[in-house]
């Protein structure tokens, strides 16, 4: 069973992203970037399914600049078996970004393709769902839970107010929520090792997807600043303040 | 133009994220119809008739759109959405779940978590954890967007529009299981006018239930958590507020032992009144609190439901 992970290169979570001063965009220039954690998730869950038997082969993909590479790296030093990148030094959005998952998954004939649920840059938690549209593979999103036998996923779901259990049949399109699992640090000797591994460079136009952005970003701006209020002595203080001044006991 | 925004229900419940979506439909165009997806949801159909500037409703009953499998209810929203120019969903679990799949159906680029309509094509949205926002516009001849709740106002009711009913789709590679929903006497977490939230001090899950719970008891709360403990196992998942968890904004939050990180921030920074008691002065929460108390919350939290009474 071959296993496709979609990886993405995003400023690092620890990072404070600062918006540019002509309102075009987020500054990223030297912002330190890594592995979006909800891949991490999802790179850990395929090589989990590999080491368990499940899987045979562990395809680690992304979409972006040549720095990308790097991403791709640390999955295959996750134990990822070989990357692909398709380079693109333009923003692409979440309905190309699918199309062209799309269609790496034919050409691979990948079982499943597992993902993040989101990255943290773009927020938009949608390349899954439209990937699983596109190929007309049934989706299973937000897992916190994956049990793959018999051509069929049974995956537990994060929902609004508990847990749903799904089942789906192969091939199908899973994503990653927070609990899945804890993505391992890989080790020196496989970090050397990933260097060896091949990576396949590709363009967007070896696909024929059209990325011309379909929405356009009018500015991009800081949100509204709250400011800090006061200090309050004890507890007693506080329900006072709450009570009398803020007014919402 | 015509709206069709999909309404937020358990089959037995209408949420009120529906009547902030329908809000924010309403920024768009006059005609706002609200598709209700479930099985048994009769009673949903009647309160999202009672919306106020709501047109229509559509209600569309099948086995599979009544548990949420998003391919039925994909299916169902893109045989109905040749008659609109715009689908908002809103941006809950659920939500988020089917929404991207409608637009990919509709060749189009979704727009997630809508915080304000700008125009009928341009829209503002949170990007990097809600440290950036985002003006977008749209060409997309049929437009899906979800709503951020929080970000607009409930519509009132006092409408009585008419219900029509259609079947759903059903689902062909996908089947439900169970579920297993958390039972609560408390308010739902993002609907609730009061939040305690607890963090990594705690230390352990029991002191989280033993700290956390009663103090949100004592002032009719919901209970939230922050990613760390969450990621520690002192809280469920569900609990957890911030980026990659529920985005709250009640009328008062408290954050407990919470240091206050980015991507919790940006799950909270929109309630009200922000209270925080934690021992490090120097603690980034301080900088968004209203009400700041420093002191170790093993004193303080009694002191405070003391002085509650």
């Amino acid at each position: 069973m071959k296993v496709l992970v979609p990886v993405k290169r995003v400023i690092d979570y620890n990072v404070k992203a600062r918006v540019k001063p002509d309102q075009s965009g987020v500054d990223l220039a030297n912002v330190k970037m890594s592995m979006n954690p909800f891949c991490e998730i999802a790179v850990e869950e395929a090589v989990r399914l590999k080491e368990k038997g499940v899987a045979t082969e562990v395809v680690i993909v992304s979409i972006g600049p040549a720095q990308a590479q790097e991403t791709i790296r640390t999955a295959l030093a996750m134990g990822g078996d070989r990357g692909i990148l398709i380079q693109s030094d333009t923003d692409v959005e979440p309905l190309a970004v699918a199309k062209l998952l799309a269609a790496v998954a034919k050409e691979e004939g990948a079982d499943v393709v597992v993902m993040g649920k989101q990255a943290i840059d773009g927020d938009n938690n949608a390349v899954g769902q439209m990937l699983s549209t596109l190929l007309d593979w049934p989706q299973a999103t937000f897992a916190s839970k994956v049990e793959i036998a018999g051509g069929k996923a049974v995956v537990t779901r994060e929902v609004d107010g508990g847990l749903q259990v799904l089942e789906v049949d192969l091939p199908a399109v899973i994503t990653a929520d927070l609990r899945l699992n804890e993505p391992r640090y890989a080790s020196l000797p496989n970090i050397m090792k990933a260097k060896k591994k091949e990576i396949a460079t590709k363009t967007t136009a070896d696909y024929g997807v059209d990325v011309v952005p379909r929405l356009k970003v009018l500015k991009v701006t800081e949100p509204a600043k709250r400011s800090a209020g006061i200090k309050v002595e004890n507890a007693a203080e506080l329900v006072t303040k709450l009570k009398t001044e803020a007014g919402v006991l | 133009m015509a709206v069709l925004v999909v309404a937020d229900n358990d089959n037995a419940q209408l949420r009120d994220t529906t009547h902030k979506t329908v809000t924010a439909a309403l920024a768009i165009s006059g005609d706002v119809d609200v598709l209700v997806l479930g099985q048994g949801a009769d009673a949903v159909a009647a309160a999202a008739g009672k919306i106020d500037g709501v047109r229509k409703v559509i209600l569309a009953e099948g086995a599979d759109v009544g548990h949420g499998i998003a391919e039925a209810i994909c299916d169902t929203i893109v045989g109905l959405a040749g008659g609109y120019d715009a689908v908002l969903v809103p941006a809950t679990s659920a939500g988020k779940n089917f929404a991207p799949r409608v637009a990919a159906r509709l060749d189009a680029s979704p727009i997630s978590d809508v915080i304000e309509v700008v125009s009928a094509d341009t829209f503002v949205r949170p990007i990097y954890a809600g440290n950036a926002l985002e003006t977008v516009q749209t060409a997309d001849k049929t437009k899906v967007l979800t709503v951020r709740p929080t970000a607009f106002k409930a519509a009132g009711e006092g409408g009585s529009a008419p219900v029509e009913k259609t079947a759903a789709a059903s689902a062909a590679k996908s089947r439900f299981q169970s579920e297993e929903m958390v039972k609560s006497d408390r308010p739902e977490l993002t609907a609730a006018k009061i939040v305690v939230s607890g963090g990594r001090a705690m230390g352990s899950a029991e002191e989280f239930q033993k700290v956390i719970e009663p103090l949100a008891d004592k002032l009719g709360a919901a209970v939230g958590a922050s990613r760390a403990a969450v990621d520690a196992g002192y809280a469920p998942n569900d609990y957890q507020v911030g980026q990659t968890g529920k985005v709250v904004a009640p009328a008062l939050y408290i954050a407990i032992g919470i240091s206050g990180a980015i991507q919790h921030l940006a799950g909270m920074k929109d309630s009200k009144v922000i209270v925080a008691i934690n021992k490090d002065a120097d603690a980034p929460i301080f900088q968004v609190a209203d009400y700041g108390l420093v002191a170790d919350y093993k004193a303080a939290v009694p002191e405070l439901m003391a002085a509650l009474g």
